[in-house]
């Protein structure tokens, strides 16, 4: 029924020639897990019966929101003619946020697949693939999916294709995952067009970790792909960042089960495992080498995951602190990019300063924490890395609105920016330059993608992107346009840290490191936010925002005046002290700043903007 | 009493009380409350146990008297049963409701039939309210015959807007008469006054405090309006149809009122009650405060009885089914532990003028003392000398004191 390889070439015993190295560049939701699952069921090795939706991602969370955030390799044999190939499909993330690991990934191959969903066109993310990938000398094969569907426009996209990366339309292969139309043309394309790996056999072993994931029964699961040499079980290994050597427990390829092999040879893709517990010792673009007869010279490339983002987690139940704890040191171990500390907070209490790639890898690790671990958390606004100097030359990197030098004079303070991308339909590119002017972005460049679509280019602090900018840009273009960024350096810029003061006394969580035009803003916003949040207390409360001494913006709660209820008869009594202990119990979740009473809700609904009003009488 | 019943556990068929609530009763004065649970108009505030005649399903007013001395003839056997020491009742109170709609006639056969049962002190209080449109001087006559000596006016306000907000139905200029009435008939009398109602001025309230003050009533209630959930007031508030009450207008009216009154020569003695004397203090009002015995008798009454408190299945054709079949009216109970009923004591007691003393709280409560004198709320003076007295300020702020007085309370 279909060309599954008679007999498939055998790890460790591969010819370089017949291996073809390749990876999948798509959008989320464009259907790379579906045409993956096809592939693996179309080789043979997944059986029909076997076959779970979307096989290859293996967290709840990634198959509920479309993307995969661990990649994985799978080995598939395919025959072309009367040669079997050995195929190795290496899943890549799809969002920015993991770029690096990305581009690890793509450096595991010699070639890539472009998947564009042929109703949709091309994404920003996408696109910053795709540069990333032809910067790796990768071959690209265009692909439009789901030309199942009644409203694909294969015609259009395909010259979108073509005009991008070069070649006539014609050369756009047309696939479907959901039917598996197209996919036995396209396999035979992969190993058509994909260049085999090249590498030295008889040179010191050299292996490039692009995965390292944590699994709670066999420790930590690295994925390399084999450069030179090659590495055989029970082989002590050495990584070259730290020089640490752990022994091979086991050595396999995934097929997709994880199945041990004899070794890895030049420019295989497979996995093994050391028993290391953590995926800290098993990094992300290490090259990994034998001890015996290690390699001096390690593959390019390799960097520390640097957090780009911080927010600081709080258990909305202050009794959760030690179980909050415990569950970042578990996400940890599978993790490598997350970092955190201890950190203490007026308004939320004992919580964790945590560092993320993005706000994606924020919004996962919350979630992440919601779900397995069964914890309410509050996330504080996300901020960036600043570097200030003072006039005394001295310089301090704030990640937390609290580490802000307050003695001396600013000199200077230095923020992350980032090149932006955003693609939309042309209709909205007044709207979206608006957005991008009033986030102090500085426009690049422009241009048509096909006719309808444009890709623009900004030079954007990166905080002004955390703060909100993705769900606004959302909203202002009914959802179609789709924002990708990198790291570009930073610039210096008048910012200034806006505190929050009730009755005179900082509130840390609200405190904030905004450019000084927007300062008044903030101020404006939190203390109007905090005014309807904050029940009255039986005196005035001032709130203030201020910039060091200097009050900028001032809102005050009256104070309450009564709080008896009047009338008690005998019927009112067990209603009345029942309305005590829940106020007695609602006291517990008060927190005090200064004499202020504060229900940590207020707070937190604050924090998220729920500005819905305080119940006005109690 | 309110509309909803609390959660409890279920009350037993024979409404029999557990041992504990003998405990400690020669210590406590008894007293009756019979609710009489129907009304010509619903007023749009009132979330009350109360029943237009059409909303009766089949229960008659006329039969009402007959059900409520039912009860009141098993209350006295299931004293007994529960080895309850008897007492002579020292308060009865008649309220609704209006119990006026009733005829004189059968409210003195309901207070015959707590005489008989029980017996009543030598000057026992007993009160029933009226509304100002619900009785005639003949009618007030008949009642102080039977033995009634108090009469407590729903007089709510006396200016026409703030009346019609209410859905009050009574002509103002009504008030001096019946009180006139009452007093020929010589009977005690207080007024109630609702303050903070939708459209209620500072002007308008203080109106209404001197034409009352102007009436020369023994005792005075006044009572911030409260928009109680599934009222007719509540919706037309969600609809805007009338501003909801202000809480700093209310504080400004109760201190208008407390400064009228006092000046007129009355006293407070509970944070809503003022009266010209110790004695034209509402005794009955005052043992729900005190922690005394009392039952309730009528669709949806409560009781206390030596920590037991319980109350009444509601709907008044339920209640007559229940008395009628010879089983106890009560549908939920509850039987309060030691900590729970001194929470209410602080809490009941707070409120009084001269309810707790200082020395009766745990040390926990002793310990906050001191920050609530210096918050104002508590009168220094009368610390010192050992009762634990609200301030003009900690009265508005009672619920404030009792939170902070039971915040780390360590029953002792």
């Amino acid at each position: 029924m279909s060309p599954r390889a008679a007999d498939p070439p055998v790890p460790a015993a591969t010819d370089p020639a017949l291996i073809r190295n390749f990876c999948i560049i798509a959008h989320i939701d464009h259907g790379k897990s579906t045409l993956a699952d096809r592939m693996l069921g179309i080789t043979g090795v997944v059986s029909d019966r076997d076959m779970r939706a979307q096989y290859l991602d293996r967290m709840d969370i990634e198959r509920e929101r479309g993307i995969t955030i661990k990649s994985q390799a799978v080995r598939m044999p395919w025959q072309v003619g009367d040669t079997s190939y050995a195929l190795n499909m290496i899943d890549t993330p799809g969002h920015v946020d993991f770029s690096y690991e990305v581009s690890r990934s793509l450096a595991a191959c010699e070639g890539a697949i472009l998947l564009v969903d042929a109703a949709q066109g091309i994404e920003a993310q996408t696109l910053a693939n795709l540069y990333l990938a032809l910067e790796n000398d990768l071959e690209i094969i265009p692909v439009l999916n789901k030309i199942d569907l009644p409203a694909a426009e294969p015609e259009k996209y395909a010259k979108e294709l073509a005009d991008l990366i070069g070649g006539s339309p014609d050369e756009v292969l047309r696939v479907s995952g959901k039917t598996g139309v197209g996919v036995e043309e396209l396999l035979d394309r992969v190993v058509e067009r994909i260049p085999a790996p090249v590498g030295d056999p008889d040179a010191p072993a050299r292996a490039m970790i692009f995965d390292s994931v944590y699994d709670s029964y066999r420790g930590v699961v690295t994925y390399v792909r084999m450069v030179d040499g090659k590495l055989n079980p029970r082989e002590r290994i050495q990584m070259m960042s730290t020089r640490a050597t752990h022994e091979i427990l086991e050595i396999g390829v995934s097929a997709p089960e994880p199945t041990p092999t004899k070794g890895l040879g030049v420019g295989e893709v497979g996995y093994l495992i050391t028993g290391v517990k953590d995926v800290r010792q098993s990094k992300v673009g290490d090259t990994i080498t034998t001890a015996s007869k290690p390699a001096t010279e390690a593959l390019a490339g390799y960097t520390e995951p640097l957090p780009m983002v911080f927010s600081g987690l709080y258990p909305i139940d202050g009794s959760d602190y030690p179980e909050l704890r415990e569950a970042l040191d578990k996400l940890k171990l599978s993790d490598a990019a997350l970092v955190y500390e201890p950190e203490t907070s007026v308004a939320l209490g004992f919580g964790f300063r945590c560092g993320f790639l993005g706000l994606l890898h924020l919004e996962i690790v919350t979630e992440r924490l919601r779900r397995e671990f069964d914890l309410d958390i509050i996330a504080t606004a996300p901020s960036v890395v600043y570097e200030v100097t003072t006039e005394d030359k001295k310089t301090v990197t704030v990640t937390n609105p609290s580490e802000f030098p307050t003695g001396a004079k600013i000199a200077e303070v230095r923020e992350p920016i980032v090149r932006a991308a955003i693609l939309a339909p042309k209709d909205y590119v007044g709207t979206i330059m608006e957005l991008c002017q009033s986030r102090r972005g500085t426009l690049l460049g422009m241009e048509y993608l096909g006719e309808d679509r444009v890709e623009i280019r900004y030079a954007m602090p990166l905080g002004e992107i955390v703060f909100d900018f993705f769900d606004n840009l959302k909203s202002k273009t009914a959802g179609y346009a789709s924002l990708d960024y990198e790291p570009a350096g930073e610039q210096a810029a008048d910012l200034v840290k806006v505190d929050i003061l009730l009755q005179g006394e900082q509130v840390d969580a609200f405190s904030a490191i905004v450019h000084r035009d927007k300062a008044y803003a903030y101020g404006v916003l939190m203390t109007g936010r905090l005014r309807e949040l904050i029940p009255r207390q039986q005196f005035e409360v001032p709130i203030q925002a201020a910039i060091g001494a200097r009050i900028i913006a001032r809102e005050s709660i009256r104070a309450m005046r009564k709080d008896v209820l009047a009338k008690c008869y005998g019927g009112d009594i067990t209603r009345k002290r029942k309305l005590l202990e829940k106020q007695k119990e609602g006291k517990k979740r008060m927190k005090m700043v200064g004499r202020v009473e504060v229900p940590q809700e207020a707070f937190i609904a604050a924090l998220s903007g729920e500005t819905e009003k305080k119940d006005a009488k109690k | 009493m309110a509309s909803a019943l609390p959660l409890g556990e279920p009350a037993p068929l024979d409404g029999l009380l557990p041992p504990s609530a003998a405990d400690g009763a020669h210590g406590r004065a008894f007293g009756v409350y019979v609710h009489v649970p129907f009304c010509r108009v619903r007023c749009g505030y009132c979330d009350f146990n109360t029943y237009t005649a059409s909303e009766l399903r089949g229960a008659r007013q006329v039969d009402y008297a007959d059900h409520a001395i039912g009860e009141i003839r098993m209350s006295r056997r299931v004293l007994e049963a529960s080895e309850v020491i008897q007492r002579p009742a020292e308060t009865v109170f008649f309220g609704g409701g209006t119990p006026t709609l009733l005829p004189a006639a059968d409210l003195v056969r309901m207070l015959d039939a707590v005489r008989s049962e029980f017996g009543l002190t030598a000057g026992a209080e007993v009160t029933t309210e009226a509304n100002p449109d619900s009785v005639g001087p003949d009618d007030l006559a008949r009642l102080a015959e039977g033995g009634f000596t108090r009469v407590s006016f729903g007089m709510q306000s006396a200016v026409p807007h703030v009346l019609a907000a209410l859905d009050r139905t009574h002509d103002p200029a009504r008030v001096p008469l019946v009180v006139r009435w009452a007093r020929d008939a010589g009977l005690d009398v207080s007024l109630d006054l609702i303050y903070g109602t939708p459209g209620e001025s500072l002007g308008d309230w203080r109106r209404s405090v001197e034409a009352a003050i102007a009436e020369r009533p023994d005792h005075l209630s006044a009572y911030a309006l409260i928009v109680e959930d599934g009222t007719k007031l509540a919706r037309q508030i969600r609809r805007g149809e009338l501003a909801e009450p202000s809480d700093d207008l209310e504080a400004d009216m109760y201190e208008l009122a407390d400064e009228l009154l006092g000046a007129a020569g009355y006293e407070w003695y509970e944070v809503s009650n003022w009266a010209t004397a110790a004695g034209h203090r509402s005794r009955h009002n005052l043992g729900y405060w005190r922690g005394d015995d009392w039952w309730g008798v009528g669709p949806g009454a409560h009781s206390h009885v030596g920590g037991v408190r319980w109350w009444n299945a509601k709907h008044p054709a339920a209640y007559a089914d229940r008395v009628t079949a010879g089983h106890s009216p009560a549908v939920g109970r509850e039987v309060l532990d030691a900590s729970t009923r001194e929470t209410e004591r602080v809490l009941l007691a707070t409120r009084l003028r001269d309810g707790l003393s200082v020395a009766s709280l745990g040390s926990g409560g002793r310990r906050v003392v001191a920050g609530l004198i210096a918050d104002d709320l508590v009168d220094a003076r009368a610390a010192l000398a050992g009762a634990l007295m609200l301030t003009n300020r900690g009265r508005l702020f009672a619920d404030t004191v009792v939170r902070r007085l039971l915040e780390d309370s360590v029953v002792e």
